[in-house]
C-alpha cells in the first residue's frame, strides 16, 4: 500500500492533532452536559419524580456520548502511542479513580429505578454525582498538570518512567494550578448541564437548575480568567531549542527543549489563536445571560460555544507541544515527535472520514426523535424510562 | 508470598478481561436474538413476540451496562498499566480499538438509548431498525477488538523501526484479514450466540418448570434452541479451523494444548486426556486416539507437528540469532546517520528475531551478555504453562460438544413434538445456564494464558510490557477493582434474579392495548404521531 504517502507526515500530523482537538472538544461538549447533570442531580432534583425527570434528561443519550471518550482513548492509542503510555500509566491513580467514577454511571443510571426502595434510588443518586462530578474535575487537574509539564523521562528504548510513588504521583497532580484548572472544568461542566437542564426540564428543576448554572458559569469565567493570569505571570513555558524536522521519525529524544519563557508567547505569534479565548468568554457571558432569561436552545448553544473555547484554547496555546516533561524537558512530547507512522495516521484517517459523518448523522437523527422535554408523565406513565 | 510487578499486572488485567467477558457474550448473542423476535414481531403483528422482544430486551439491558462499563477499564488499562507495551506496538495495536470505537461502539451505545426509550416514539420498522443497528454495533466491536487480540499471536503487516524503537506497520489489510483474527472472530461471536441461546433456553425452561408465561416459554425456547444448535456448531467448526491456523502461527500454543512434548511421526495422534508433568517433559497415563492431531493441525496425514522440545531448541536459535539483532540496534541508536552498512544488515537480517533477545533482560541487563544457560532458560521460557492450557482446551471443548446435544435435543422437541419437554431436559436446561460462562473464559484461557511468556508472540515478553509503577500503584487499583466489581456482580445478579423471577413486565392483553393505542402511529413509516396522543 502506497496510498498512505498521498499525505506527508508533518500534514497528518497536523490533521489529527487537530482531530484530538475535535474529539475532547466532542466529549466535553456531549458527555459534558451528562456528567454536568449528573453533578447537578442532588441539588435541582428533590423528590424521586423530579430526579427521574433530570436522569431521564440524559437517559437516552449519555451512552453514545460517553463514546466520545472511548474514542478519545482510542484515537490517542492510535495516533499518539507516547502520550497514550507516559499519561495514562503516570496519572495511574487518577485515572483508576476516573474510570471507577464513569463505570458507576452506566449501572447508576440503568439500576436506579429498577428497585422502589428509596435507600436503593438515594445510593444510586450519590453514585451518579460521583460519576458527574468526578471525571469532570479530574479531566481539568490533568489539563491543568500537562500545561505545567509533569514528571517523566523516557529512557533509550522509549520506555517512559514517570516520577514518584503511587500516593505521591496522585498528590503531585493536586498541586494550586491543578485544582484551579480542575474547578474551571467543573465548573464550566455543571454550567452545561443546567444549560441542558433548562432546555429538556420543566418546573423546579429547572429553574433551580437556572440558578445553580449561573453560578457555575461565573466561577468558569473568574478561574479561566484568572488561570489565563497564571500562565502569564506565574508559569513558564516549554520551547523546543534544537533543530527538528516535522516529518522525522517519533522519536522525542532526537530534539532538545527547555523551559523557558511564557506559553502566552503563542499569543504573540500566531494572533488568530486568541478567538478561543474570546469564544470562550463571550460563550459564558451570553450562556449566562441565557440562563438568566430562561432561554432554552440559544443558551445551550453559547454554552457549547464557551466550552469549545476553552478546550481548543488549551491546545492553541501549548502547540506544538502536547505533554512537557518538567523532569527531562529532553523527553516532551511534541506534534513533531510522538505521532504515530505515516501509515497508521492515513488509515485512521480515512477511517475517521468514513464514519465521522455517519456518527454525527444518526446522532442528529437520535437527537430529533427524543427532541421536547421530559415530562412527568414520561417517567411515571410509559414504562419506558428510568 | 512474594508478588513482583509484572504478575501483579497480569493478575489485575486477567482479572479485569475476564470479568468484562462475563457480560460480552451474552450482549452478543441476546442483541441478535432479540432482534430476531421483534423481527417477528413487526412480520407478524402478534402481541406475544413483542411482549418477549420487551423481556429478553429488559435482561439485555441489565447486562449490556456492566459490559460497558468493564469495557471502559478495557480501553485504557493498555495505557495505565501496559505502558512499554503501548509505546512499542500501538502503532498497530490502537488503529483496530480507534476504528472499533468510530465503527461499531458508537453504532451501538447512540441506538441502545432508543431501543429503550423509542418504544413510543418510533414506528414498528423504525424501532426495529433500531434493534439491528444495537446488534450488528455489538458484533462489530467484537471484530475490531479480536482483530486487535489476533494479532497479538500472530502479528502480520508490521515490522520494527529503530528510529522509533517500536514496532510499525507496513500492512493494515495483512492486520485486518490476519487469519487468526477472522477464525478468532466467527469463532467469539458464536461462543456469544450459544451463551444467550443457553440463556434463553434455561430462563425459559424455568418457565415451563413453574408453569408461568407458557406461551413466551416455548416460543423462546424455539428461537434458542435453532439459532443454538448453528451456533454451538459454528463454534466448533471455527475453533477447528483455530486449531488449523494454530498449526503454522502459533506451534508453541498448540503443543501445549496437546502437551505433547516430543515431535511425532505424522500423523500425530490426539491426546484425550492425560496428566501432563512440565518438570519432567513428559505426559502420564495419556489416552491417544491415533491420526485425530495429525487431520486438525495440518489437514493432511504426512506433515508433522512439532513438539515443545523441538519448538524450544528453534526458540534457541532464535534467542541467539536476536542478540545480533539487538547488538546491531544498539550502534544504530548510538551512531544513527552514521550507522555502517554492515551493522545495517546485520540487524535487518536478524530483526525478526529481537524479541526473543529481549527474553533475556529477565535474566541480564544486556542480552548481549547473557550465558549459555540463560540463553536456554530464555527458550524454555517460551513454553506457556502445559498443564493449565492441557485442561482448560479439554473441558472447553467437552462443553461446546454438549451445548450441540442439548441444543439438537430442543430444537428436536420444539420442532417435532409439539414443544413437549420432558421435565428432567427441562431441569439440565435450568443447571447449565452458567456452563457457556465457563467455557468462553476457559477459551480465553487457552488464548491468552497460552500465549505466554510474550505480549506479542516472538515480538515483546510480557515481563517487558509493564509501565514502571510502584506495587503499591496496583495493589491499590486491585483492591479497588476486586471491591467494586464484586459488589456490581452481586447488583447485577440480584437484579437479573429479580427480573426473571417477575416476569414479563407486560401481559398480552396490556400489549394489544398498547398496539392498539399506538395502530395509527405504528403504520406509518416515520414514527411521527399522526394525532394528538394524551399522556400514557
Amino acid at each position: 500500500m502506497i496510498l498512505h504517502e498521498l499525505m506527508s507526515l508533518d500534514l497528518l500530523r497536523i490533521i489529527w492533532w487537530l482531530l484530538l482537538g475535535v474529539l475532547l472538544t466532542g466529549f466535553a461538549l456531549t458527555d459534558g452536559f451528562d456528567m454536568g447533570v449528573g453533578a447537578l442531580l442532588p441539588f435541582v432534583a428533590k423528590t424521586d419524580t423530579e430526579r427521574r425527570i433530570a436522569i431521564n434528561t440524559v437517559g437516552p443519550v449519555w451512552e453514545g456520548n460517553q463514546v466520545w471518550f472511548i474514542l478519545g482513548g482510542g484515537a490517542i492509542f492510535a495516533a499518539w502511542p507516547p502520550l497514550y503510555a507516559v499519561s495514562f500509566s503516570g496519572f495511574y491513580l487518577a485515572m483508576f479513580l476516573v474510570l471507577a467514577a464513569l463505570i458507576l454511571r452506566p449501572v447508576g443510571f440503568k439500576y436506579r429505578s429498577k428497585r422502589e426502595s428509596a435507600a436503593w434510588r438515594s445510593g444510586w443518586d450519590w453514585a451518579l454525582f460521583t460519576g458527574g462530578a468526578v471525571p469532570a474535575l479530574l479531566f481539568g487537574v490533568a489539563v491543568g498538570n500537562v500545561l505545567q509539564g509533569v514528571p517523566f523521562h523516557l529512557t533509550n528504548s522509549l520506555m517512559p518512567i514517570y516520577e514518584g510513588g503511587a500516593l505521591g504521583k496522585l498528590f503531585g497532580l493536586l498541586n494550586p494550578f491543578g485544582l484551579l484548572a480542575g474547578v474551571v472544568s467543573l465548573s464550566m461542566l455543571l454550567m452545561h448541564g443546567a444549560a441542558w437542564l433548562g432546555l429538556k426540564a420543566e418546573g423546579p428543576v429547572a429553574a433551580r437548575a437556572r440558578r445553580f448554572g449561573t453560578v457555575a458559569g461565573i466561577v468558569a469565567a473568574a478561574g479561566y480568567a484568572l488561570a489565563g493570569l497564571w500562565l502569564a505571570f506565574g508559569m513558564q513555558g516549554y520551547r523546543i531549542t534544537s533543530a527538528f524536522v516535522e516529518n522525522g521519525p517519533s522519536n522525542p529524544l532526537y530534539s532538545t527543549v527547555e523551559r523557558g519563557g511564557s506559553w502566552l508567547q503563542a499569543y504573540a505569534d500566531r494572533p488568530w489563536i486568541a478567538i478561543a479565548p474570546v469564544f470562550a468568554f463571550l460563550g459564558i457571558a451570553m450562556a449566562v445571560r441565557g440562563l438568566r432569561a430562561g432561554r432554552e436552545l440559544g443558551t445551550l448553544l453559547w454554552s457549547k460555544l464557551a466550552i469549545t473555547g476553552i478546550v481548543t484554547s488549551v491546545g492553541l496555546t501549548m502547540f506544538p507541544f502536547i505533554l512537557p516533561s518538567s523532569s527531562a524537558p529532553d523527553s516532551s512530547l511534541t506534534v513533531w515527535d510522538a505521532s504515530s507512522s505515516q501509515m497508521t495516521l492515513f488509515v485512521m484517517l480515512v477511517a475517521t472520514a468514513i464514519f465521522m459523518p455517519l456518527i454525527l448523522a444518526y446522532t442528529a437523527w437520535v437527537y430529533k426523535v427524543l427532541w421536547g422535554k421530559v415530562t412527568e408523565d414520561d417517567v411515571t406513565g410509559s414504562g419506558h424510562s428510568y | 508470598m512474594e508478588f513482583d510487578l509484572v504478575e501483579l499486572s497480569r493478575f489485575q488485567f486477567a482479572m479485569t478481561a475476564m470479568y468484562h467477558f462475563l457480560f460480552v457474550p451474552l450482549t452478543l448473542g441476546l442483541s441478535i436474538l432479540v432482534a430476531i423476535m421483534e423481527t417477528v414481531y413487526v412480520m407478524t403483528n402478534r402481541p406475544i413476540w413483542r411482549q418477549m422482544t420487551k423481556f429478553w430486551g429488559t435482561l439485555f439491558g441489565i447486562n449490556f451496562v456492566l459490559g460497558v462499563a468493564t469495557g471502559i477499564t478495557m480501553e485504557f488499562q493498555f495505557g495505565m498499566n501496559w505502558a512499554y507495551y503501548s509505546h512499542y506496538v500501538g502503532d498497530i495495536f490502537g488503529a483496530p480499538l480507534a476504528i472499533e470505537g468510530l465503527m461499531a461502539f458508537f453504532m451501538e451505545a447512540t441506538f441502545v438509548g432508543l431501543f429503550f426509550f423509542g418504544w413510543d416514539k418510533l414506528s414498528k420498522v423504525a424501532h426495529l431498525i433500531v434493534a439491528w443497528l444495537v446488534a450488528i454495533g455489538s458484533n462489530f466491536s467484537a471484530l475490531w477488538i479480536l482483530i486487535a487480540s489476533g494479532w497479538m499471536v500472530h502479528p502480520v503487516g508490521a515490522e520494527f523501526n529503530a528510529d522509533t524503537m517500536r514496532m510499525e506497520m507496513t500492512s493494515f489489510l495483512e492486520v485486518v484479514f490476519n487469519e487468526v483474527a477472522q477464525a478468532k472472530f466467527v469463532h467469539t461471536v458464536s461462543a456469544g450466540y450459544v451463551t444467550a441461546s443457553v440463556f434463553v433456553l434455561g430462563v425459559s425452561a424455568w418457565y415451563l418448570l413453574k408453569g408461568r408465561h407458557i406461551d413466551l416459554a416455548r416460543r423462546s425456547i424455539a428461537v434458542a434452541s435453532a439459532f443454538g444448535l448453528a451456533s454451538a456448531l459454528s463454534v466448533v467448526v471455527l475453533g477447528d479451523e483455530s486449531g488449523y491456523s494454530a498449526g503454522h502461527t502459533q506451534q508453541m500454543k498448540l503443543a501445549a494444548i496437546e502437551a505433547m512434548w516430543e515431535t511425532h511421526e505424522a500423523p500425530a495422534s490426539f491426546t484425550l486426556v492425560g496428566l501432563p508433568n512440565q518438570a519432567d517433559r513428559t505426559t502420564e497415563y495419556a489416552i491417544e486416539i491415533p491420526w485425530v492431531m495429525g487431520i486438525i493441525g495440518t489437514r493432511s496425514l504426512t506433515q508433522e507437528i512439532a513438539g515443545i522440545d523441538q519448538l524450544v531448541e528453534e526458540a534457541e536459535v532464535m534467542v541467539r540469532s536476536g542478540i545480533l539483532a539487538y547488538d546491531a540496534l544498539q550502534t544504530m541508536q548510538e551512531m544513527r546517520d552514521e550507522t555502517p552498512e554492515a551493522v545495517r544488515l546485520s540487524f535487518e537480517e536478524h530483526s525478526e528475531d529481537l524479541g526473543y533477545a529481549l527474553l533475556l533482560l529477565s535474566y541480564v541487563d544486556d542480552p548481549r551478555e547473557a550465558t549459555d544457560e540463560q540463553i536456554q532458560a530464555a527458550a524454555w521460557d517460551t513454553v506457556p504453562n502445559v498443564w493449565v492450557i492441557f485442561w482448560a482446551f479439554r473441558i472447553m471443548v467437552g462443553l461446546g460438544f454438549a451445548f450441540i446435544g442439548a441444543m439438537a435435543y430442543f430444537f428436536w422437541r420444539a420442532s417435532f413434538k409439539q414443544m413437549q419437554f420432558p421435565r428432567w431436559a427441562l431441569r439440565l436446561a435450568v443447571i447449565m445456564i452458567p456452563a457457556p460462562w465457563i467455557a468462553a473464559e476457559l477459551g480465553w484461557i487457552v488464548a491468552e494464558y497460552g500465549r505466554q511468556p510474550w505480549t506479542v508472540d516472538g515480538v515483546l515478553p510480557t515481563a517487558l510490557s509493564v509501565s514502571q509503577l510502584t506495587l503499591t500503584d496496583v495493589w491499590i487499583t486491585i483492591i479497588g477493582f476486586v471491591l467494586f466489581y464484586t459488589m456490581l456482580f452481586v447488583i447485577e445478579i440480584s437484579l437479573m434474579l429479580k427480573y426473571i423471577k417477575k416476569g414479563p413486565h407486560e401481559d398480552v392483553e396490556e400489549t394489544e392495548r398498547w398496539m392498539q393505542r399506538h395502530h395509527h402511529r405504528l403504520r406509518t413509516t416515520d414514527g411521527k404521531l399522526s394525532f394528538a396522543n394524551p399522556a400514557e
